[in-house]
């Protein structure tokens, strides 16, 4: 067993020693399956990926997604790990990665804070670090570049497709009265879809918001919610609703109601996330549109991270290019494609 | 005069005139705004069924009010609370919504197995965590709040395993039904009428309650007396998880879907807090089941009411707690004898001038 250890112990230091010249991956105490004969083809970039975990489904889509841009086929040697949540786990992988004299970090934070000493020493290993999906609360000069969504694009997004929509239905002169079905407050997403939404809004004085209220991201309380501004004001034409599971919701208190809502209906409805199931509610004609909260990063991670080792320049940040859907597209092959 | 007096002194005075005073709070808000001023009261038929704020409030207040009936028989026979309830309704909703869908579905539109199987193995599943939270108060003499503990944190995480960590649509009709409409009545409200109905029937007709309050008042004493305590307290408890069912069957058919993560959220506060509002003791022994009703519709009256005030949801916890704190010191022994006092000073000051 000792001499075990001491071997373990060894590698990492004999590999220091040659890192230099030949890129060597070394067997690591968390065993991503690489091992220390595993000579790495030189021209491959080889890049350190630690993954939050697999909590969710745009999780699991997300970390598919970066799996399958980062292959050799693509021109890179990927050492992925999952954290499972932890920070601690993260914190040890990256420091794993600096071990490993990776050309690359990329790192999904799973919390803000409490990241400044690791990536000191990656910085000092001079190992670029790329953040993703979510920020971490650091120096800028730790790391290369943050590529992530941005929650007030897709609100813009959102009052923008309105905009057409009702320029299309030749609406665009009338006064058009919502309502927002807000997420938890102080959320990011709801902050940011919330403020995005607001910026269209004030540009049209015939937009009138009538209140917005907040439906903690559930159904049953985007039901409940729903049902009470029916009560409360005759007339509602659009209803904005920050996530999809509010707008099943809210679609059940408009029927319940007795009114419509959907493309052929009076009210309409635009949905934030299109997780699968609000393109069956697409498809059933109930909700008008969703904006995608989008966890393929693999690709756009790729280019960068090309861009950066051909010794180009990247921007500071980076946003996820986001997609809406509507009825105008085929969502019965849309929804087929989708991961989550 | 005296038939004022009589009135004030009825056990269930207090509750009701506290659930009044919640409502007046919508008579005036709506008399300030221009509205009817008993626009709040209305009740129309819309779209067929029926339509207006108290029919919300009986809805909504459902899951209240069933598990209400089963936290008013735990906390009268262990002296303790159930905590467990609220994750009991997620495990309801976990298990039939599998069942029904079948395991790894996330989306179906057909049943796997017959409705009734999936929702009573719904209704046995929490049955059987009744049981689990019975035997270990009963008969490992464990604290009520800490063996129900186990349950609390647990029964939601096996509500998620049993749907995959996702939230599991049974988009059926028939499934919907539950939760939505017969005729013109919301089922909800139907539900809980017939809850309510079989609890109160059994109270008055059997012994049950009799021998669940002499457990309560000193479970000693019912042994030597020769009822068997631990049973009792047993059925208790499985009762109180069979309300967490039911309550979790119409939760989970309002939205059609096991959403382990909200279904039944901090419910089991508001059943405890409901089985205050009515006057019981949470020290266990004498119980009124109507007092506890009649609390759990207040509490729903709350929220409908902030609703309609358009507080938004993240403030309205503080003015809840504001209207709790009013509505338990009014409830209050030394609050009672004050306002005894007071009525008997002006008595007194009445016989004065006369004489």
């Amino acid at each position: 067993m000792n001499i075990l250890k001491n071997i373990l112990y060894l590698l990492p230091a004999a590999v220091l020693c040659v890192g230099c010249t030949a890129k060597e991956v070394p067997s690591t105490e968390t065993g991503a399956g690489v091992h220390a004969e595993d000579q790495v083809d030189e021209n491959l970039i080889v890049v350190g990926v630690s993954q939050v975990g697999a909590e969710s489904d745009w999780r699991n889509a997300h970390t598919e997604s970066i799996k399958s841009a980062l292959t050799s086929e693509n021109g890179f040697y990927l050492i992925f790990e999952d954290a499972q949540q932890k920070q601690e786990n993260q914190i040890k992988a990256v420091r794993n990665f600096i071990l490993q004299e990776v050309d690359y970090i990329v790192l999904a934070p799973i919390v803000e804070t409490g990241w400044d000493a690791v990536l000191q020493e990656a910085k000092d290993a001079g190992i670029p670090v790329i953040l993703d999906d979510r920020l971490a609360d650091v120096d800028e000069d730790l790391y290369t570049c943050w590529l992530g969504t941005n929650a007030e694009k897709e609100g813009e997004d959102a009052g923008h497709w309105l905009e057409d929509y009702l320029k299309d239905s030749g609406r665009d002169q009338e006064t058009v009265k919502m309502v927002t079905l807000q997420g938890t407050l102080g959320a990011t997403a709801q902050i940011g879809r919330t403020n995005g939404f607001s910026k269209v809004l004030k540009e049209h004085d015939n937009w009138e918001m009538l209140e917005m209220m907040d439906g903690d991201f559930t159904q049953a309380k985007g039901q409940e919610v729903m049902e009470e501004l029916l009560k409360k004001y005759e007339e509602i034409d659009v209803v904005i609703c920050e996530n999809d599971n509010m707008a099943f919701g809210a679609v059940d208190a408009i029927k319940a109601a007795g009114r419509t809502c959907g493309p052929e209906g009076e009210i309409t409805i635009i949905s934030f996330d299109a997780v699968r199931a609000a393109f069956d509610a697409m498809i059933a004609g109930d909700i008008n549109v969703a904006f995608e909260c989008n966890p393929l990063h693999g690709p756009k991670l790729a280019e960068i991270l090309k861009t950066l080792s051909e010794g180009g320049k990247v921007d500071k940040i980076q946003y996820m290019e986001e997609k809406y859907f509507d009825m105008t597209m085929d969502l019965e092959s849309i929804r087929e494609t989708r991961a989550y | 005069m005296s038939s004022l007096k009589k009135l004030t002194q009825k056990r269930l005075f207090l509750p009701v005139f506290s659930m009044i005073l919640v409502m007046l709070i919508n008579v005036i808000y709506d008399a300030a705004c221009g509205n009817a001023p008993f626009n709040f009261f209305m009740i129309t038929i819309k779209n067929g069924v029926l339509y207006g704020r108290l029919i919300d409030i009986l809805n909504r207040g459902t899951e209240a009010a069933i598990l209400a009936i089963g936290m008013t028989l735990v906390v009268s026979s262990s002296a303790g609370t159930d905590i467990s309830v609220g994750s009991v309704m997620s495990l309801y909703g976990g298990m039939c919504c599998m069942l029904l869908a079948g395991f790894g579905n996330v989306n179906v539109s057909s049943y796997a197995v017959p409705l009734i199987v999936g929702i009573g193995a719904g209704l046995l599943t929490a049955c059987a965590c009744g049981l689990f939270n019975g035997f270990l108060v009963a008969y490992m003499n464990i604290q009520p709040m800490v063996a129900t503990l186990i349950l609390w944190s647990a029964g939601r995480a096996i509500g998620l395993l049993l749907c995959n960590s996702q939230i599991v649509y049974v988009r059926v009709p028939s499934f919907q039904k539950i939760g939505g409409y017969v005729g013109f009545i919301p089922t909800p409200i139907i539900v809980a009428a017939l809850c309510i109905l079989v609890a109160s029937l059994v109270l008055k007709f059997t012994a049950l309650g009799t021998y669940i309050q002499s457990v309560g008042i000193n479970k000693k004493a019912s042994r030597i007396a020769g009822f068997n305590s631990a049973k009792i307290i047993l059925l208790c408890y499985v009762i109180c998880g069979l309300c967490a069912g039911l309550a979790g069957m119409v939760a989970t058919s309002r939205i059609y879907s096991a959403d382990t993560n909200n279904i039944g959220l901090n419910l089991e506060l508001d059943a405890i807090l409901a089985v205050a509002l009515g006057g019981n003791s949470l020290g266990g022994g004498k119980f009124n089941l109507a007092g506890s009703l009649i609390g759990a519709y207040t509490i729903q009256a709350i929220d409908t009411t902030l609703l309609a005030l358009g507080v938004s949801t993240a403030q309205s916890p503080v003015f809840k707690a504001i209207v709790v704190i009013l509505i338990v010191v009014i409830q209050s022994e030394p609050a009672k004898e004050f306002f005894k006092k007071m009525s008997k000073r002006r008595a007194m000051a009445k016989g004065a001038t006369q004489a």
